[in-house]
């Protein structure tokens, strides 16, 4: 069971990994905010299977915040980089 | 190892099976709506199957719950996120890529 646990660990890090790999080498500017979205999703799956196979409650937590900030930080860029063209003659 | 950990077992791999289909999804896809499918759907239904396998692994309804509220808010997060960065690329000029 711990050797499934940590080889699901693994498997999630190299999905993660590939994923950011790709995002630092694109050329399309919003692919990066994909990568956001990875690491929210994939990143609270390791965290959760870490939690239960290391019987380390307090990973969960971590877990809900890590999604947590995956939403606020997308939603923060998103508003960021594509405000309206009304609202960019409000800022000073 | 007993029947409960073999469910267990084999919910999680379907969730790594999902993960997988979402990560070659992300890297082959053409353009950024596609990428963006991949990402929201397959990526969080793998959660879903490797919470599911977590939650029955735990052994408790407390555990269970909020392994389920975060893959609820994760969804939810997800579709919301989604929708503003399709939207402000398509307000912003990048076209949905057609067949050539």
């Amino acid at each position: 069971m711990m050797a499934f646990g940590y080889a699901l660990c693994l498997f999630l890090l190299a999905n993660l990994s590939a994923g950011l790999l790709f995002v630092f080498r694109g050329r399309v500017a919003p692919v990066w905010m994909l990568g956001i979205q990875i690491f929210g999703t994939t990143g609270a799956a390791l965290l959760l299977v870490l939690a239960e196979i290391q019987q380390e409650p307090a990973l969960r937590d971590v877990a809900l915040v890590c999604a947590l900030l995956a939403a606020v930080t997308l939603v923060s860029y998103a508003q960021r980089i594509w405000s309206r063209p009304a609202a960019e003659e409000d800022t000073p | 190892m007993t029947a409960t950990q073999l469910v267990a077992v084999a919910l999680m791999c379907v969730g790594g099976f999902f993960f997988l289909a979402g990560t070659v999804g992300f890297l082959r896809f053409p353009d950024l709506f596609t990428r963006l499918h991949a990402l929201t759907k397959a990526d969080n239904l793998g959660f879903g199957f490797i919470g599911a396998g977590l939650a029955i692994l735990s052994g408790s309804w407390a555990v269970a719950a909020k392994i389920f509220l975060i893959w609820v808010l994760l969804l939810i997060s997800a579709s919301a996120c989604s929708l503003l960065v399709a939207r402000g690329a398509l307000r912003n000029g990048i076209t949905p890529w057609r067949k050539p």
